[in-house]
């Protein structure tokens, strides 16, 4: 069994991606790794925070690394927002010393101290590198032989520190989605960005850059996405209707957490998945899984 | 005795912020502006919001809707052969014109990053119904009308929690006493 302090985010904990959360824990089971929620985190701050408040979006960061400090274990999130947020908190903090000073000065009246010690690490990174392929494939009880996947990184997993994947042409999702027997897409766009919460003050220019990623999976041959990112999933399967509403298009292309197909791949069930919150229904391209 | 200009000025605030230094080491190469997927949404490029910088148009620049249509998407900032923070850089100009309330009318995203933010500051996590809601209200009601298929449809599918997750009230106050105290301290500068 491996431990990790958990850090599911707002969408994969009650918002909208809250089958993110659901089939993260039922396949970390699968894989024998405990995730321990994080007692009491608040919201990393995300985009809007880090925008307009720089030193507040730090402190937000700050507190959860510090509470998660006392733990003492890697901290792993499935958001890749989260995940960016909360790193640039741990490395602005080492490198720039008078904004540490600042930040050490508002934790402390909270009680709290940071010693920059914690490790920020992205769910997949732990499925991929901690518990590797191998292993993965040897859990697939349904192989997903003749799926068509398109693996859509977005922006914020990859981008802007190196990590465990290229930040242009990654390659762990579309390993991953083979390890389960599925087939991954060529996939020009993978790493492209979908609009984010831009979703919502400019919804013109999003819908554009949604359609774009459509365009590339589908001229790709593609008859699903899977992706590691809550606000893509939401912004590409909810706001699906509207792209077509807007552009005149059909697409009917279901949108997956990367969680839930290796779910289906590990015969876990549609409760355990949350499959039926996509918006987009999924059961069309997975009903010969099921 | 050196003289110090408006550019000299603008600059060294720029420069104050963490990932804002980087305005100085700019070449002028346009590398940010190619890779920006909204670059043709913008009023000035990137590139070209960094040299009004230079010039020391610090109006124009901080009243400029560019840097909110960034999405941070860091494209720019894996591509810059200077290793300039740019996706930094445009938070610290939208940070600059927060504070010298400048912020562009023309776009709608500072008054939804300001909704999100006092939301996150009161609960110490993100309602997006209640976020999205009051947003829409503020901004657009008849926007908030357009989006209810969307929001019909996230509630059928059980995506909509009307009810935000609560941190414990020691919880709640300990985020609070921290970020009065970093708004106390002034910017990240």
């Amino acid at each position: 069994m491996r431990y990790y302090t958990y850090f599911p985010g707002c969408s994969s904990s009650e918002g909208g991606a809250k089958a993110y959360g659901w089939s993260t824990q039922a396949v970390s089971k699968v894989l024998d790794i405990e995730l321990i929620e994080l007692d009491d985190w608040n919201c990393c701050g995300s985009t809007p925070y880090s925008s307009i408040e720089e030193l507040a979006s730090f402190c937000l960061s700050a507190r959860n690394l510090a509470l998660a400090e006392k733990r003492g274990l890697d901290l792993v999130t499935p958001c890749s927002s989260c995940y960016v947020i909360l790193n640039r908190t741990n490395s602005h903090l080492k490198e720039y010393p008078q904004l540490k000073a600042k930040v050490d000065e508002a934790l402390a009246v909270g009680g709290l101290e940071y010693h920059g010690t914690v490790r920020v690490r992205h769910l997949l990174d732990v499925f991929v590198n901690d518990i590797g392929y191998d292993e993965i494939r040897a859990k697939v009880k349904i192989n997903l032989g003749g799926l068509k996947v398109a693996p859509y990184y977005g922006c914020q997993m990859v981008r802007p520190r190196p990590s465990f994947d290229h930040p242009e042409n990654p390659q762990s999702l579309d390993k991953l989605i083979a390890s389960l027997g599925g087939e991954p897409v060529p996939f020009p766009l993978k790493s492209r960005c979908c609009g984010g919460s831009l979703i919502i003050s400019e919804e013109a220019l999003a819908l554009e850059l949604i359609r774009k990623i459509f365009d590339s999976a589908l001229s790709n041959g593609a008859e699903c996405l899977v992706t590691p990112c809550p606000l893509c999933q939401t912004n590409l399967d909810a706001y699906q209707s509207r792209v077509n509403h807007k552009f005149k298009a059909n697409f009917n292309l279901p949108v997956l957490f990367f969680t839930q197909l290796m779910g289906v791949a590990f015969g876990l069930s549609d409760e355990d998945l949350g499959l039926k919150t996509c918006i987009v229904p999924a059961e069309r391209v997975l009903a010969k899984y099921l | 005795m050196e003289k110090r200009t408006r550019a000299d000025t603008f600059i060294e605030e720029i420069s104050a912020i963490p990932g804002g230094e980087g305005i100085r080491l700019c070449i002028q190469c346009g590398t940010c502006t190619a890779s920006c997927p909204n670059a043709d949404r913008m009023d000035h490029t990137p590139s070209q919001l960094i040299a009004m910088a230079r010039a020391g148009m610090k109006e124009e620049v901080l009243s400029s809707n560019a840097m909110w249509h960034c999405l941070s998407c860091y494209l720019c900032t894996v591509r810059c052969p200077r290793g300039i923070k740019q996706t930094d850089l445009m938070h610290a100009l939208e940070c600059l014109a927060v504070r010298e309330g400048l912020s562009s009318g023309r776009t709608r995203t500072p008054a939804m990053y300001r909704s999100f933010n006092d939301f996150v500051y009161s609960l110490g996590s993100l309602p997006e119904f209640g976020f999205m809601t009051w947003f829409y209200m503020l901004t657009n009601p008849l926007r908030a009308f357009r989006m209810i298929p969307v929001a019909l449809s996230l509630l059928r599918h059980g995506r909509l929690s009307i009810k935000a997750r609560r941190l414990t009230p020691e919880g709640t106050n300990q985020l609070k006493a921290i970020l009065d105290k970093a708004e106390s301290l002034g910017g990240a500068s």
